[in-house]
Protein backbone atom coordinates (compact mmCIF):
# COMPACT_ATOMS: atom_id res chain seq x y z
CA UNK A 1 0.00 0.00 0.00
CA UNK A 2 1.36 3.46 -1.14
CA UNK A 3 0.09 6.67 -0.44
CA UNK A 4 2.46 8.67 -2.25
CA UNK A 5 1.02 10.88 -4.68
CA UNK A 6 0.28 10.21 -7.94
CA UNK A 7 0.96 6.29 -6.59
CA UNK A 8 -1.95 3.65 -6.33
CA UNK A 9 -3.27 3.35 -2.58
CA UNK A 10 -3.74 -0.58 -3.49
CA UNK A 11 -2.25 -2.87 -5.95
CA UNK A 12 -5.45 -4.90 -6.23
CA UNK A 13 -3.72 -7.73 -9.10
CA UNK A 14 -1.08 -8.48 -6.47
CA UNK A 15 -3.25 -8.44 -3.61
CA UNK A 16 -5.51 -10.83 -5.77
CA UNK A 17 -2.50 -13.21 -6.61
CA UNK A 18 -1.62 -13.28 -2.82
CA UNK A 19 -5.29 -13.94 -1.94
CA UNK A 20 -4.96 -16.60 -4.53
CA UNK A 21 -8.39 -15.29 -5.84
CA UNK A 22 -8.48 -15.05 -10.21
CA UNK A 23 -9.94 -11.81 -11.38
CA UNK A 24 -10.50 -10.72 -14.62
CA UNK A 25 -9.44 -7.55 -15.92
CA UNK A 26 -12.68 -5.78 -15.81
CA UNK A 27 -13.15 -7.52 -12.00
CA UNK A 28 -9.50 -6.12 -11.32
CA UNK A 29 -10.70 -2.46 -12.55
CA UNK A 30 -13.27 -2.59 -10.84
CA UNK A 31 -11.60 -3.63 -7.31
CA UNK A 32 -9.23 -1.28 -7.98
CA UNK A 33 -11.19 1.76 -7.91
CA UNK A 34 -13.66 0.55 -5.40
CA UNK A 35 -10.83 -0.35 -3.16
CA UNK A 36 -8.79 2.30 -3.64
CA UNK A 37 -11.92 4.74 -2.75
CA UNK A 38 -11.76 2.83 0.41
CA UNK A 39 -8.25 2.69 1.57
CA UNK A 40 -8.11 6.35 0.70
CA UNK A 41 -10.97 7.21 3.16
CA UNK A 42 -9.07 4.60 5.84
CA UNK A 43 -6.34 6.66 5.15
CA UNK A 44 -7.87 9.72 6.68
CA UNK A 45 -6.90 8.29 9.63
CA UNK A 46 -3.42 9.13 9.51
CA UNK A 47 -4.20 12.93 9.33
CA UNK A 48 -4.74 12.99 13.16
CA UNK A 49 -1.97 13.85 15.26
CA UNK A 50 -0.85 10.52 17.19
CA UNK A 51 2.17 11.89 18.34
CA UNK A 52 2.83 10.57 22.24
CA UNK A 53 0.40 8.14 21.46
CA UNK A 54 1.48 4.40 21.53
CA UNK A 55 0.60 1.94 18.67
CA UNK A 56 -1.68 -0.75 20.03
CA UNK A 57 -2.81 -3.66 18.29
CA UNK A 58 -6.25 -4.20 20.24
CA UNK A 59 -8.59 -1.63 21.79
CA UNK A 60 -9.37 -3.35 24.91
CA UNK A 61 -6.81 -3.35 27.43
CA UNK A 62 -7.16 -6.64 28.50
CA UNK A 63 -3.99 -9.15 28.17
CA UNK A 64 -2.07 -12.07 29.54
CA UNK A 65 -4.99 -14.28 28.83
CA UNK A 66 -3.52 -17.89 29.42
CA UNK A 67 -4.79 -21.28 29.52
CA UNK A 68 -3.55 -23.98 32.11
CA UNK A 69 -1.42 -26.85 30.18
CA UNK A 70 -4.21 -29.46 30.70
CA UNK A 71 -4.71 -31.98 27.34
CA UNK A 72 -8.21 -32.63 26.63
CA UNK A 73 -10.14 -35.35 23.99
CA UNK A 74 -10.93 -33.34 21.03
CA UNK A 75 -12.99 -34.68 18.02
CA UNK A 76 -12.84 -38.36 16.99
CA UNK A 77 -11.23 -38.83 13.65
CA UNK A 78 -14.08 -39.71 12.06
CA UNK A 79 -15.79 -36.44 13.33
CA UNK A 80 -12.35 -35.05 11.97
CA UNK A 81 -12.43 -36.11 8.37
CA UNK A 82 -16.22 -35.81 7.95
CA UNK A 83 -15.98 -32.60 5.87
CA UNK A 84 -12.58 -33.83 3.86
CA UNK A 85 -13.57 -33.59 0.26
CA UNK A 86 -11.18 -36.72 0.14
CA UNK A 87 -9.76 -39.10 2.45
CA UNK A 88 -7.63 -42.52 3.13
CA UNK A 89 -6.02 -44.30 6.01
CA UNK A 90 -7.46 -41.42 8.57
CA UNK A 91 -5.46 -38.66 6.52
CA UNK A 92 -6.67 -35.70 4.39
CA UNK A 93 -6.29 -36.29 0.69
CA UNK A 94 -4.84 -33.51 -1.45
CA UNK A 95 -3.61 -32.95 -4.57
CA UNK A 96 0.23 -34.15 -4.85
CA UNK A 97 2.21 -31.68 -3.10
CA UNK A 98 5.67 -30.60 -5.50
CA UNK A 99 8.27 -28.61 -3.48
CA UNK B 1 41.87 -16.38 -2.48
CA UNK B 2 40.75 -17.69 1.26
CA UNK B 3 37.25 -17.50 1.93
CA UNK B 4 35.58 -16.90 5.39
CA UNK B 5 31.89 -18.59 6.00
CA UNK B 6 29.23 -16.88 7.61
CA UNK B 7 26.85 -19.47 8.95
CA UNK B 8 23.05 -18.48 10.68
CA UNK B 9 21.06 -20.69 11.83
CA UNK B 10 17.36 -20.81 13.11
CA UNK B 11 16.10 -23.84 15.38
CA UNK B 12 12.75 -24.66 15.41
CA UNK B 13 11.96 -26.77 18.70
CA UNK B 14 9.09 -28.14 20.10
CA UNK B 15 8.13 -27.34 23.56
CA UNK B 16 7.24 -29.82 25.85
CA UNK B 17 3.74 -29.26 27.00
CA UNK B 18 0.83 -31.56 27.12
CA UNK B 19 -1.60 -29.75 25.11
CA UNK B 20 -1.58 -27.87 21.90
CA UNK B 21 0.11 -23.95 21.57
CA UNK B 22 -4.00 -22.71 21.23
CA UNK B 23 -6.15 -24.97 22.49
CA UNK B 24 -6.54 -28.30 24.86
CA UNK B 25 -5.32 -31.18 22.13
CA UNK B 26 -2.79 -33.60 23.23
CA UNK B 27 0.64 -33.33 21.32
CA UNK B 28 1.74 -36.69 21.92
CA UNK B 29 3.57 -38.47 19.19
CA UNK B 30 3.44 -41.33 17.27
CA UNK B 31 -0.94 -41.46 17.32
CA UNK B 32 -2.97 -42.49 14.78
CA UNK B 33 -3.26 -39.68 12.01
CA UNK B 34 -5.60 -37.07 12.70
CA UNK B 35 -6.56 -38.28 16.62
CA UNK B 36 -5.85 -35.25 18.25
CA UNK B 37 -7.70 -32.11 16.75
CA UNK B 38 -9.99 -30.02 17.55
CA UNK B 39 -12.06 -27.40 15.87
CA UNK B 40 -8.87 -24.68 16.59
CA UNK B 41 -6.48 -26.33 15.48
CA UNK B 42 -8.30 -27.36 12.17
CA UNK B 43 -9.15 -23.49 11.97
CA UNK B 44 -12.63 -23.53 11.58
CA UNK B 45 -14.41 -20.36 11.50
CA UNK B 46 -15.61 -18.93 14.52
CA UNK B 47 -13.00 -20.93 17.05
CA UNK B 48 -10.31 -18.95 19.45
CA UNK B 49 -6.83 -19.49 20.06
CA UNK B 50 -6.02 -19.56 23.69
CA UNK B 51 -2.19 -19.12 25.16
CA UNK B 52 -0.69 -22.08 26.83
CA UNK B 53 1.07 -20.06 29.55
CA UNK B 54 3.95 -22.96 29.85
CA UNK B 55 4.66 -22.46 26.60
CA UNK B 56 5.22 -18.78 27.57
CA UNK B 57 7.19 -20.00 30.42
CA UNK B 58 9.33 -22.38 28.74
CA UNK B 59 10.40 -19.23 26.29
CA UNK B 60 11.12 -17.15 28.90
CA UNK B 61 12.91 -19.82 30.79
CA UNK B 62 15.35 -20.47 27.75
CA UNK B 63 15.75 -16.51 26.93
CA UNK B 64 16.76 -15.89 30.13
CA UNK B 65 19.28 -19.47 30.52
CA UNK B 66 20.83 -17.12 26.57
CA UNK B 67 21.01 -13.98 28.31
CA UNK B 68 18.40 -12.62 25.97
CA UNK B 69 16.49 -9.77 27.10
CA UNK B 70 12.55 -10.99 27.76
CA UNK B 71 10.27 -8.42 26.26
CA UNK B 72 7.94 -6.71 28.97
CA UNK B 73 5.44 -6.37 25.78
CA UNK B 74 5.16 -9.32 23.51
CA UNK B 75 2.50 -10.37 21.12
CA UNK B 76 1.80 -12.52 18.32
CA UNK B 77 1.12 -11.89 14.58
CA UNK B 78 -0.85 -13.90 11.63
CA UNK B 79 1.94 -15.18 9.27
CA UNK B 80 -0.19 -15.81 6.00
CA UNK B 81 0.34 -18.41 3.37
CA UNK B 82 -1.52 -21.10 1.34
CA UNK B 83 0.10 -24.55 2.18
CA UNK B 84 -1.59 -28.05 2.85
CA UNK B 85 0.35 -28.16 5.69
CA UNK B 86 -1.67 -25.12 7.28
CA UNK B 87 -5.47 -25.20 7.62
CA UNK B 88 -6.49 -21.66 8.61
CA UNK B 89 -3.84 -20.32 5.93
CA UNK B 90 -2.07 -18.57 8.35
CA UNK B 91 0.03 -19.43 10.84
CA UNK B 92 0.37 -17.84 14.80
CA UNK B 93 3.72 -17.01 15.14
CA UNK B 94 5.65 -13.38 16.56
CA UNK B 95 6.77 -10.91 13.83
CA UNK B 96 7.94 -7.57 15.60
CA UNK B 97 7.85 -8.25 19.10
CA UNK B 98 8.74 -11.56 20.39
CA UNK B 99 9.33 -12.65 23.83
CA UNK B 100 13.21 -12.99 23.50
CA UNK B 101 15.62 -10.16 22.40
CA UNK B 102 19.22 -11.13 21.80
CA UNK B 103 21.29 -13.02 23.93
CA UNK B 104 24.17 -15.62 23.20
CA UNK B 105 25.22 -19.19 23.55
CA UNK B 106 28.27 -20.74 24.64
CA UNK B 107 30.05 -23.35 22.10
CA UNK B 108 33.37 -24.95 22.03
CA UNK B 109 34.84 -26.59 19.15
CA UNK B 110 38.28 -27.85 17.61
CA UNK B 111 38.93 -23.76 17.17
CA UNK B 112 38.23 -23.33 21.01
CA UNK B 113 35.24 -21.53 22.75
CA UNK B 114 33.15 -18.13 21.88
CA UNK B 115 29.86 -17.31 22.32
CA UNK B 116 26.96 -16.69 19.59
CA UNK B 117 25.23 -14.11 19.05
CA UNK B 118 21.53 -14.89 19.26
CA UNK B 119 19.06 -12.41 17.60
CA UNK B 120 15.82 -13.67 19.02
CA UNK B 121 13.62 -16.30 20.01
CA UNK B 122 10.12 -16.06 19.33
CA UNK B 123 6.98 -18.58 20.08
CA UNK B 124 4.65 -20.29 17.05
CA UNK B 125 2.85 -23.34 16.03
CA UNK B 126 3.80 -26.38 14.27
CA UNK B 127 2.06 -27.21 11.19
CA UNK B 128 0.78 -30.52 10.05
CA UNK B 129 2.49 -33.09 8.78
CA UNK B 130 2.25 -34.21 5.05
CA UNK B 131 2.77 -37.61 3.70
CA UNK B 132 3.41 -37.82 0.21
CA UNK B 133 1.99 -41.16 -2.28
CA UNK B 134 2.38 -41.49 -5.71
CA UNK B 135 -0.64 -39.72 -7.03
CA UNK B 136 -1.32 -37.63 -4.16
CA UNK B 137 -0.67 -36.27 -0.75
CA UNK B 138 -1.95 -37.42 2.88
CA UNK B 139 -2.23 -34.66 5.59
CA UNK B 140 -2.01 -35.52 9.00
CA UNK B 141 -3.28 -32.55 11.85
CA UNK B 142 -1.95 -33.96 14.89
CA UNK B 143 1.47 -32.03 15.01
CA UNK B 144 -0.67 -28.61 13.90
CA UNK B 145 -0.86 -26.66 16.54
CA UNK B 146 2.07 -27.73 18.59
CA UNK B 147 4.11 -25.01 20.38
CA UNK B 148 7.00 -24.62 18.65
CA UNK B 149 9.71 -22.16 19.88
CA UNK B 150 12.15 -20.84 17.27
CA UNK B 151 15.95 -19.66 17.67
CA UNK B 152 17.08 -17.26 15.37
CA UNK B 153 21.09 -16.67 15.27
CA UNK B 154 22.69 -13.97 14.04
CA UNK B 155 25.47 -15.25 10.79
CA UNK B 156 27.99 -15.76 13.54
CA UNK B 157 29.49 -19.11 13.12
CA UNK B 158 32.09 -19.67 10.47
CA UNK B 159 32.01 -23.34 9.95
CA UNK B 160 30.33 -26.49 10.03
CA UNK B 161 32.12 -27.51 13.64
CA UNK B 162 31.15 -24.55 14.53
CA UNK B 163 27.26 -24.84 13.90
CA UNK B 164 27.12 -28.31 15.17
CA UNK B 165 28.76 -27.31 18.78
CA UNK B 166 26.11 -24.61 18.90
CA UNK B 167 23.40 -27.40 18.36
CA UNK B 168 24.54 -29.39 21.01
CA UNK B 169 24.98 -26.69 23.39
CA UNK B 170 21.33 -24.87 22.89
CA UNK B 171 20.41 -28.79 22.94
CA UNK B 172 21.71 -29.27 26.66
CA UNK B 173 20.45 -26.11 27.62
CA UNK B 174 16.55 -27.33 26.38
CA UNK B 175 17.10 -30.59 28.23
CA UNK B 176 18.26 -28.14 31.42
CA UNK B 177 15.34 -25.83 31.41
CA UNK B 178 13.13 -29.40 30.82
CA UNK B 179 11.51 -26.86 27.51
CA UNK B 180 11.96 -30.03 25.26
CA UNK B 181 12.66 -33.35 24.79
CA UNK B 182 15.08 -32.42 21.97
CA UNK B 183 14.31 -36.35 20.25
CA UNK B 184 15.31 -35.64 16.76
CA UNK B 185 13.80 -38.84 15.50
CA UNK B 186 10.53 -37.39 16.63
CA UNK B 187 11.43 -34.52 14.57
CA UNK B 188 11.84 -32.33 18.00
CA UNK B 189 14.11 -29.98 16.83
CA UNK B 190 14.52 -29.25 13.20
CA UNK B 191 16.80 -26.40 12.08
CA UNK B 192 16.75 -23.83 8.62
CA UNK B 193 20.33 -22.61 8.16
CA UNK B 194 21.93 -19.92 5.75
CA UNK B 195 24.64 -19.46 5.08
CA UNK B 196 27.37 -17.26 2.50
CA UNK B 197 31.29 -16.64 1.90
CA UNK B 198 32.93 -13.62 1.53
CA UNK B 199 36.84 -13.12 0.33
CA UNK B 200 38.72 -13.36 3.20
CA UNK B 201 39.62 -9.18 4.59
CA UNK B 202 36.06 -8.06 3.59
CA UNK B 203 33.53 -7.25 5.63
CA UNK B 204 30.35 -7.05 4.09
CA UNK B 205 28.13 -10.32 4.09
CA UNK B 206 28.03 -12.41 0.99
CA UNK B 207 25.01 -13.19 -1.22
CA UNK B 208 23.20 -15.72 1.25
CA UNK B 209 21.39 -19.73 0.47
CA UNK B 210 18.73 -20.87 2.96
CA UNK B 211 18.82 -24.66 3.43
CA UNK B 212 15.28 -25.68 4.64
CA UNK B 213 13.84 -28.13 6.97
CA UNK B 214 17.33 -30.31 8.25
CA UNK B 215 16.03 -32.88 10.72
CA UNK B 216 19.73 -34.05 12.04
CA UNK B 217 22.79 -32.23 13.43
CA UNK B 218 24.67 -34.51 10.89
CA UNK B 219 22.33 -33.07 8.43
CA UNK B 220 23.30 -29.46 9.31
CA UNK B 221 26.96 -30.39 9.49
CA UNK B 222 26.86 -32.07 6.26
CA UNK B 223 25.02 -29.41 4.32
CA UNK B 224 26.57 -26.85 5.10
CA UNK B 225 30.43 -28.49 4.81
CA UNK B 226 28.78 -28.90 1.04
CA UNK B 227 27.03 -25.47 0.40
CA UNK B 228 30.03 -23.48 1.86
CA UNK B 229 32.15 -24.99 -0.83
CA UNK B 230 29.67 -24.98 -3.88
CA UNK B 231 29.65 -20.98 -3.29
CA UNK B 232 33.52 -20.67 -3.17
CA UNK B 233 33.53 -22.32 -5.96
CA UNK B 234 31.21 -21.01 -7.80
CA UNK B 235 32.69 -17.87 -7.07
CA UNK B 236 36.13 -18.81 -8.02
CA UNK B 237 34.98 -19.77 -11.24
CA UNK B 238 33.47 -15.83 -11.96
CA UNK B 239 29.77 -17.09 -11.31
CA UNK B 240 27.68 -14.56 -8.99
CA UNK B 241 25.85 -16.61 -6.38
CA UNK B 242 21.87 -16.03 -5.99
CA UNK B 243 19.94 -15.65 -3.05
CA UNK B 244 17.96 -18.82 -3.44
CA UNK B 245 16.19 -21.69 -0.87
CA UNK B 246 17.29 -25.03 -1.12
CA UNK B 247 17.08 -28.74 0.22
CA UNK B 248 19.71 -30.82 1.72
CA UNK B 249 19.33 -34.42 0.16
CA UNK B 250 21.20 -37.02 2.37
CA UNK B 251 21.62 -39.74 -0.24
CA UNK B 252 22.78 -37.44 -3.01
CA UNK B 253 24.97 -36.01 -0.66
CA UNK B 254 24.13 -32.25 -2.05
CA UNK B 255 22.09 -29.43 -2.11
CA UNK B 256 19.62 -28.53 -4.62
CA UNK B 257 17.88 -24.85 -5.29
CA UNK B 258 13.83 -24.96 -4.61
CA UNK B 259 12.91 -21.34 -5.06
CA UNK B 260 15.13 -18.29 -5.78
CA UNK B 261 14.25 -15.11 -4.42
CA UNK B 262 12.51 -13.63 -7.18
CA UNK B 263 9.56 -16.13 -5.41
CA UNK B 264 10.21 -14.93 -2.39
CA UNK B 265 6.66 -15.00 0.07
CA UNK B 266 4.88 -11.53 1.08
CA UNK B 267 3.66 -13.36 4.24
CA UNK B 268 1.35 -9.85 5.16
CA UNK B 269 2.12 -10.16 9.15
CA UNK B 270 -0.45 -8.69 11.13
CA UNK B 271 -1.41 -8.59 14.63
CA UNK B 272 -3.57 -11.57 15.39
CA UNK B 273 -6.63 -10.11 16.74
CA UNK B 274 -7.78 -13.10 18.67
CA UNK B 275 -5.14 -13.33 20.97
CA UNK B 276 -3.90 -10.52 23.67
CA UNK B 277 -0.78 -9.25 24.35
CA UNK B 278 1.72 -11.20 26.58
CA UNK B 279 2.93 -8.32 29.05
CA UNK B 280 5.57 -9.66 31.09
CA UNK B 281 6.26 -8.04 34.71
CA UNK B 282 9.35 -8.03 36.53
CA UNK B 283 8.00 -9.77 39.34
CA UNK B 284 6.75 -12.65 36.94
CA UNK B 285 9.99 -13.02 35.11
CA UNK B 286 12.14 -12.76 38.49
CA UNK B 287 9.76 -15.79 39.67
CA UNK B 288 11.06 -17.76 36.76
CA UNK B 289 14.33 -16.63 36.79
CA UNK B 290 14.80 -18.14 40.74
CA UNK B 291 13.13 -21.10 39.26
CA UNK B 292 16.51 -21.79 36.74
CA UNK B 293 18.47 -24.49 37.07
CA UNK B 294 22.68 -24.00 36.82
CA UNK B 295 23.98 -23.75 33.35
CA UNK B 296 25.81 -26.92 31.94
CA UNK B 297 29.37 -24.63 31.85
CA UNK B 298 28.82 -23.15 35.24
CA UNK B 299 28.06 -26.58 37.00
CA UNK B 300 31.26 -28.07 34.65
CA UNK B 301 33.17 -25.89 36.58
CA UNK B 302 32.12 -26.05 40.19
CA UNK B 303 32.42 -30.17 39.68
CA UNK B 304 36.24 -29.18 39.26
CA UNK B 305 36.38 -26.71 42.45
CA UNK B 306 33.87 -28.27 44.47
CA UNK B 307 34.43 -32.07 44.20
CA UNK B 308 38.14 -32.17 42.56
CA UNK B 309 36.88 -34.01 39.36
CA UNK B 310 38.92 -33.88 36.42
CA UNK B 311 38.14 -31.67 33.76
CA UNK B 312 36.74 -34.54 31.98
CA UNK B 313 34.60 -36.23 34.36
CA UNK B 314 32.88 -32.79 35.24
CA UNK B 315 32.20 -32.38 31.39
CA UNK B 316 30.61 -36.12 31.19
CA UNK B 317 28.71 -35.13 33.93
CA UNK B 318 27.05 -31.62 33.39
CA UNK B 319 26.88 -32.53 29.83
CA UNK B 320 23.20 -34.19 31.10
CA UNK B 321 21.41 -32.13 33.69
CA UNK B 322 19.53 -36.02 35.08
CA UNK B 323 23.14 -37.15 35.13
CA UNK B 324 24.51 -34.38 36.98
CA UNK B 325 21.95 -34.29 39.30
CA UNK B 326 22.40 -38.16 39.96
CA UNK B 327 26.25 -37.57 40.54
CA UNK B 328 25.36 -34.50 43.28
CA UNK B 329 22.50 -36.50 45.27
CA UNK B 330 25.19 -39.54 45.43
CA UNK B 331 27.98 -37.82 46.51
CA UNK B 332 25.99 -35.72 48.93
CA UNK B 333 26.08 -39.81 50.77
CA UNK B 334 29.81 -40.83 49.85
CA UNK B 335 32.35 -38.24 49.77
CA UNK B 336 34.54 -40.37 47.55
CA UNK B 337 33.91 -38.51 44.18
CA UNK B 338 36.19 -39.39 41.89
CA UNK B 339 35.00 -43.07 42.71
CA UNK B 340 30.98 -42.28 42.22
CA UNK B 341 32.01 -40.61 39.03
CA UNK B 342 34.03 -43.39 37.85
CA UNK B 343 31.04 -45.48 38.33
CA UNK B 344 28.69 -43.48 36.79
CA UNK B 345 31.12 -42.28 33.74
CA UNK B 346 31.54 -46.18 33.08
CA UNK B 347 28.93 -48.50 33.64
CA UNK B 348 26.10 -46.20 34.21
CA UNK B 349 26.49 -44.34 30.65
CA UNK B 350 27.32 -47.23 29.14
CA UNK B 351 23.85 -49.21 30.76
CA UNK B 352 22.10 -45.88 29.33
CA UNK B 353 23.75 -46.09 25.68
CA UNK B 354 22.82 -49.70 25.28
CA UNK B 355 19.79 -49.16 26.44
CA UNK B 356 18.40 -46.03 25.27
CA UNK B 357 16.80 -45.07 28.39
CA UNK B 358 17.37 -42.06 30.87
CA UNK B 359 18.60 -41.54 34.55
CA UNK B 360 14.96 -40.84 34.96
CA UNK B 361 13.61 -43.93 34.20
CA UNK B 362 16.23 -46.24 36.52
CA UNK B 363 15.10 -47.90 39.74
CA UNK B 364 18.21 -47.00 40.77
CA UNK B 365 18.37 -44.67 43.63
CA UNK B 366 21.13 -41.54 44.30
CA UNK B 367 21.56 -43.50 47.72
CA UNK B 368 21.78 -47.03 46.38
CA UNK B 369 24.87 -45.55 43.85
CA UNK B 370 26.78 -44.32 46.81
CA UNK B 371 26.48 -46.97 49.32
CA UNK B 372 27.34 -49.22 46.26
CA UNK B 373 30.55 -47.08 45.78
CA UNK B 374 31.25 -47.82 49.51
CA UNK B 375 31.00 -51.38 49.91
CA UNK B 376 34.07 -51.46 47.02
CA UNK B 377 36.27 -48.81 48.73
CA UNK B 378 35.67 -50.61 51.86
CA UNK B 379 36.84 -53.68 50.83
CA UNK B 380 32.96 -55.50 50.99
CA UNK B 381 32.89 -56.34 47.24
CA UNK B 382 35.26 -56.86 44.45
CA UNK B 383 34.75 -54.70 41.46
CA UNK B 384 33.18 -57.64 39.20
CA UNK B 385 30.68 -58.12 42.01
CA UNK B 386 29.68 -54.58 42.28
CA UNK B 387 28.91 -54.53 38.15
CA UNK B 388 26.67 -57.07 38.35
CA UNK B 389 24.68 -55.56 41.67
CA UNK B 390 24.69 -52.12 40.01
CA UNK B 391 23.32 -54.07 37.03
CA UNK B 392 20.75 -55.29 39.48
CA UNK B 393 20.44 -51.75 40.64
CA UNK B 394 19.37 -50.39 37.57
CA UNK B 395 17.13 -53.36 35.94
CA UNK B 396 14.91 -53.67 39.28
CA UNK B 397 16.22 -50.79 42.06
CA UNK B 398 16.82 -52.26 45.93
CA UNK B 399 19.48 -51.74 48.26
CA UNK B 400 23.03 -52.85 47.24
CA UNK B 401 24.32 -54.65 50.78
CA UNK B 402 21.26 -56.59 50.44
CA UNK B 403 22.05 -57.51 46.89
CA UNK B 404 25.36 -58.42 48.21
CA UNK B 405 24.53 -60.38 50.95
CA UNK B 406 21.16 -62.54 48.35
CA UNK B 407 23.45 -63.49 45.74
CA UNK B 408 26.56 -64.70 48.12
CA UNK B 409 28.87 -61.50 46.45
CA UNK B 410 30.26 -60.39 49.39
CA UNK B 411 34.21 -60.22 49.18
CA UNK B 412 36.59 -63.24 50.48
CA UNK B 413 39.34 -61.89 52.58
CA UNK B 414 40.10 -64.46 54.72
CA UNK B 415 43.15 -65.98 53.73
CA UNK B 416 42.68 -69.57 54.61
CA UNK B 417 39.30 -69.23 52.44
CA UNK B 418 41.69 -68.00 49.50
CA UNK B 419 44.43 -70.38 50.29
CA UNK B 420 42.69 -73.12 48.60
CA UNK B 421 42.11 -71.21 45.83
CA UNK B 422 45.66 -70.28 45.60
CA UNK B 423 46.89 -73.67 45.68
CA UNK B 424 44.79 -75.09 43.16
CA UNK B 425 45.47 -72.36 40.85
CA UNK B 426 49.36 -73.00 41.30
CA UNK B 427 49.31 -76.86 40.79
CA UNK B 428 47.04 -76.20 37.62
CA UNK B 429 49.38 -74.08 36.17
CA UNK B 430 53.05 -74.93 36.14
CA UNK B 431 53.85 -73.07 32.64
CA UNK B 432 52.53 -69.78 34.48
CA UNK B 433 54.43 -70.57 38.16
CA UNK B 434 57.92 -71.41 35.75
CA UNK B 435 57.24 -67.96 33.77
CA UNK B 436 57.04 -65.83 36.93
CA UNK B 437 59.94 -67.78 38.40
CA UNK B 438 62.07 -66.68 35.56
CA UNK B 439 60.99 -62.74 36.14
CA UNK B 440 58.16 -62.92 33.72
CA UNK B 441 56.40 -60.71 36.10
CA UNK B 442 52.74 -60.42 34.60
CA UNK B 443 52.23 -64.39 34.60
CA UNK B 444 50.79 -63.45 37.97
CA UNK B 445 47.85 -62.18 36.39
CA UNK B 446 47.29 -64.90 35.17
CA UNK B 447 47.14 -67.26 38.31
CA UNK B 448 45.17 -63.83 40.17
CA UNK B 449 43.20 -64.14 37.00
CA UNK B 450 42.38 -68.33 37.86
CA UNK B 451 41.77 -67.68 41.55
CA UNK B 452 39.14 -64.94 40.45
CA UNK B 453 37.18 -67.21 38.55
CA UNK B 454 37.08 -69.94 40.80
CA UNK B 455 36.11 -67.43 43.15
CA UNK B 456 33.72 -66.23 40.88
CA UNK B 457 35.02 -62.93 41.47
CA UNK B 458 34.33 -62.67 45.34
CA UNK B 459 38.44 -63.06 46.48
CA UNK B 460 40.04 -59.77 47.34
CA UNK B 461 42.60 -59.74 43.88
CA UNK B 462 45.10 -58.08 46.22
CA UNK B 463 44.94 -60.55 48.80
CA UNK B 464 44.87 -63.25 45.76
CA UNK B 465 48.00 -61.82 44.71
CA UNK B 466 49.76 -61.37 47.80
CA UNK B 467 48.99 -65.24 48.50
CA UNK B 468 50.07 -66.52 45.17
CA UNK B 469 53.49 -64.61 45.27
CA UNK B 470 54.03 -66.27 49.22
CA UNK B 471 52.99 -69.70 47.80
CA UNK B 472 55.20 -69.90 44.80
CA UNK B 473 58.58 -67.62 46.81
CA UNK B 474 57.64 -70.41 49.19
CA UNK B 475 58.72 -73.69 47.19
Amino acid sequence: MMDVAGEKNIDVAYVAHLARLRLSEEETAVFQKQLEGIVGYVNKVREIDTTGVEPTAHGRSVQNVFREDMAREGLTTEEVLRNAPAQRDGLFVVPKIVE
Amino acid sequence: MKYIASIGLEVHVQLKTDSKMFCSCRTSFGDKPNANICPVCLGYPGTMPTMNEKAICYTVMTGLMTGSSISNYSKFDRKSYFYPDMPKNYQISQYDMPLCVGGSVEIESDAGARSVALCRIHLEEDVAKNLHFANHSGVDFNRAGTPLMEVVTEPDMVSPDEALAFLLALKQILQYVGASDCNLEEGNLRCDVNCSVRPEGTETLGTKSEIKNLNTFKGVHDALAYEIVRQVEALQNGERIVQDTRRWDVDAGATFQMRSKEAAHDYRYFPEPDLMPVVLLQEQIDTWKKGLPELPGARRKRFVAQYGLPEYDARVLAGDREVADLFEQAASFNTDYKSVSNWIMTELLRHLSETGKTVASLPLTPKALADLVALVGGGKVTSTSAKEILGELMAHGGDPATIMQARGLVQVNDSDELSMFVNEAVADNPKSVEDYRKGKKAAIQFLVGQVMKQSRGKANPQIVAQLVRERIDAH
